[in-house]
């Protein structure tokens, strides 16, 4: 059942690649807006490239929230993995893991690249992609809370970035901090073992909440 | 195999739906919902499908209670709903959206019967075809067919999930296919399974069904 | 299988031992018997605490007589915290053993609490300008401050736009608890992230740096504060509980109550 929903909502991904790479065109145009917003000045581009490039991941992932479970509550397949034998929270983070590959993957690979953009140095690079590639889980799984919380309510949209945005910025913390500690040569592992205590506490809650997040929806609808 | 329902009181934001509803059903009985729109059909059947929950009451499986946690993981895998909405994702084919919904049933979601299945249905020629191109009908007929899949893929005796609870099973279907699907329903009960439909519509089963009319002036 | 309705209108059932605390009928009651000391005690702490604070307390050496706003933005921000924590418990009674009343409990408080909140963000403003020169820091408490501000709306703003009573009380109550467990994460983010902290001042340990009328006017408001969100959240309370629980019986016969008591 994991593994088929898994499959499935890979499928899904990849048919629909065009709203797929809506939040990655979205990353990549934010990083890529950000110079002309604040000039091209290259001590300046290096001092505020991990933010910047660590906000427009958050907000990106920010954006594909809602496509999370919108569907399949609309067409009534929710329903019917809630009457499956299988524990709602499994299959809850089959769907997560599913979505994070599609949404969070490709800015974990691409964001070397637009590192580039800002000139920053080569070996910060790896430590950027590790503290997004543990970041962004943490992302994804908030983020399904709040999108679970808010599935099928008027101004979801918006509701869900109020909701999730207190929740997001340790990790924006963390995961920018992680860069900065390298920058300021004082080393990132601390940074990157607290996102990855995170990844473990948000994968060990999570599911939870957002299984009890949709029956609620589901019960209601 | 039992279900039964205990004084069972639906609201609907501000409106009392029904109160004091009971009913009980065992292997082999077929019940028919009926009642005006707006009667709380689909509610009825959503709270009998632990999908919704009653203002009061109770619904009891073989005497536990469906809407507390112990009973709820022993109920759900006995239960399979067929509801207003379609089930069926756009962009997968007939054949993928079958076999998804049998995993859910955890049926052996083997490809051959899915495939059987939907060409009960008539779906031969749409197999291959993402379901957004598919008419509302032949949508429909891509949800009933798991009714098919789940009879076949446990033999014509056992039962993967006994208690089928169906929410309008004969719109959209042309009359040959309401024909089909009553034999099916017959034959599920026959079996020893167990089926609660709401319906419109007449359609010929095999055995006689028992009525709860809902939405009087009582 | 059967049909019948019988005219007999709805009630919740009899609930026993303890658990009738959970009643909304003895809540209601019972909600009504704290409103009038509270206030009471709440003016007079007020009174007292900002009397000692704004009049009795010494001059500060270093800051002048702007340091006095902490005797406001000190316990609001206390309470703006504590009550955050308290909606999470009530959550937490709510989640387990399903009574409703705690859900209303929570979201009684969930105004009061963003409120407080809300003064202590001001506060905290009004003080910076003259301390640090602007309105607004990025400084650790501040900031938490506005973290915790944002979850309250949060918690606000979902349980209205959802209709479904049932699913509001839950889903505002798995919201509580996800945003109680963060609260921590947040606060020590934030105090990592940022370099302008100043070392809290108020702790046992370090009392002896605080004159003691200070301490006392502090605690004095903090505990007005108290006061004040019980009085406030049991009147809240009650409108929640009638709102709910009009079409029963005993709201019918208390407010036919009351409309006899006002012809006559």
């Amino acid at each position: 059942m994991f593994a088929a929903l898994l499959r499935r909502d890979l499928l899904l991904a990849w048919r629909s690649r065009a709203d797929v790479l809506v939040s990655l065109t979205f990353f990549i145009i934010v990083a890529c807006l950000f110079p002309f917003g604040v000039g091209s000045d290259k001590e300046l581009l290096i001092r505020i490239g991990p933010g910047v490039l660590w906000v427009a991941a958050l907000l990106s992932v920010l954006l594909s929230l809602n496509r999370l479970f919108a569907q399949d509550y609309a067409d009534g397949t929710l329903e019917q993995w809630l009457l499956s034998d299988t524990p709602a929270p499994l299959w809850v983070a089959a769907k997560i893991l599913a979505h994070w590959i599609s949404t969070g993957l490709p800015l974990v690979l691409i964001s070397p690249l637009l590192a580039v953009l800002y000139e920053l140095p080569a070996e910060w690079l790896p430590t950027l992609a590790v503290s997004l590639l543990l970041g962004t889980p943490i992302l994804a799984l908030l983020g399904a809370v709040g999108a679970a919380l808010t599935l099928g309510v008027r101004a979801g949209g918006v509701l869900i970035a109020l909701l999730v945005l207190p929740l997001f910025v340790p990790v924006l913390i963390f995961g920018a901090g992680a860069v900065q500690a390298v920058a300021d040569g004082t080393g990132a592992t601390p940074w990157l073992l607290l996102l990855g205590a995170g990844d473990l506490a948000a994968l060990s809650l999570a599911p939870l909440a957002c299984a009890a997040a949709l029956r609620l929806a589901v019960e209601s609808g | 195999m039992m279900l039964e329902a205990r004084n069972l009181a639906c609201m609907k934001g501000e409106r009392l739906l029904f109160r004091n509803l009971n009913l009980h059903i065992q292997a082999g009985g077929l019940l028919r919902v009926l009642g005006p729109n707006g009667a709380g059909k689909t509610s009825l059947l959503r709270i009998l499908c632990s999908l919704a929950v009653p203002e009061a009451g109770q619904v009891l499986w073989n005497g536990q209670d469906i809407h507390a946690r112990a009973g709820r993981e022993i109920f759900a895998p006995a239960v399979l709903y067929l509801g207003h909405a379609p089930m069926i994702n756009g962009l997968l084919t007939p054949l993928e959206n079958l076999q998804l919904l049998c995993a859910a049933d955890a049926q052996p979601a083997d490809a051959d019967i899915c495939a059987a299945a939907l060409r009960a249905m008539g779906l031969e020629a749409a197999l291959a075809l993402p379901c957004r191109v598919l008419s509302a009908g032949q949508r429909r007929r891509v949800a009933l067919a798991r009714l098919h899949a789940s009879r076949a893929a446990c033999g014509q005796n056992a039962l993967a999930r006994p208690l089928w609870v169906l929410d309008e099973p004969f719109t959209a279907l042309d009359v040959a296919s309401v024909e089909q699907l009553a034999q099916t329903i017959t034959a599920h009960c026959a079996a020893g399974g167990m089926a609660i439909f709401v319906s419109h519509q007449e359609a010929p089963f095999g055995l006689p069904a028992q009525t709860l009319t809902l939405g009087g002036t009582a | 299988m059967n049909e019948h309705r019988s005219p007999a209108p709805q009630d919740t059932p009899q609930l026993t031992g303890w658990r009738r605390f959970a009643s909304p009928a003895l809540c209601y009651r019972l909600a009504g018997h704290f409103i009038r000391p509270c206030t009471k005690l709440a003016i007079v702490l007020t009174l007292a605490g900002l009397y000692l604070g704004f009049f009795v307390a010494p001059t500060d050496a270093v800051q002048g007589e702007v340091y006095r706003i902490i005797f406001i933005h000190v316990p609001t921000a206390w309470m703006s915290m504590f009550i955050y924590l308290i909606m999470a418990f009530w959550a937490v009674v709510g989640l387990v053993m399903k009574t409703r009343v705690s859900f209303m409990l929570m979201r009684a408080l969930a105004p009061t609490g963003a409120i407080f909140c809300f003064l202590a963000l001001w506060t905290g403003a009004l003080w910076g300008r003259p301390t640090w020169g602007s309105y607004w820091v990025w400084d650790a408490r501040l900031t938490s401050q506005l973290l915790l501000m944002f979850l309250y709306l949060g918690f606000i703003a979902l349980t209205h736009s959802i209709e479904d009573l049932r699913r509001a009380d839950f889903a505002g109550a798995i919201l509580a608890l996800v945003g109680a467990l963060n609260v921590p994460v947040i606060y020590f983010s934030v105090k990592w992230w940022s370099t302008l902290h100043q070392g809290a001042s108020v702790s046992l340990s370090k009392a002896p740096s605080m004159a003691t009328t200070m301490l006392v006017a502090m605690l004095l408001v903090a505990l007005a504060a108290w006061a004040y969100t019980i009085a406030v959240s049991m009147v809240r309370l009650r409108h929640i509980i009638l709102m709910r629980e009009r079409r029963s019986t005993w709201v019918r016969a208390l407010l036919d109550a009351q409309e006899q008591k006002e012809t006559a």
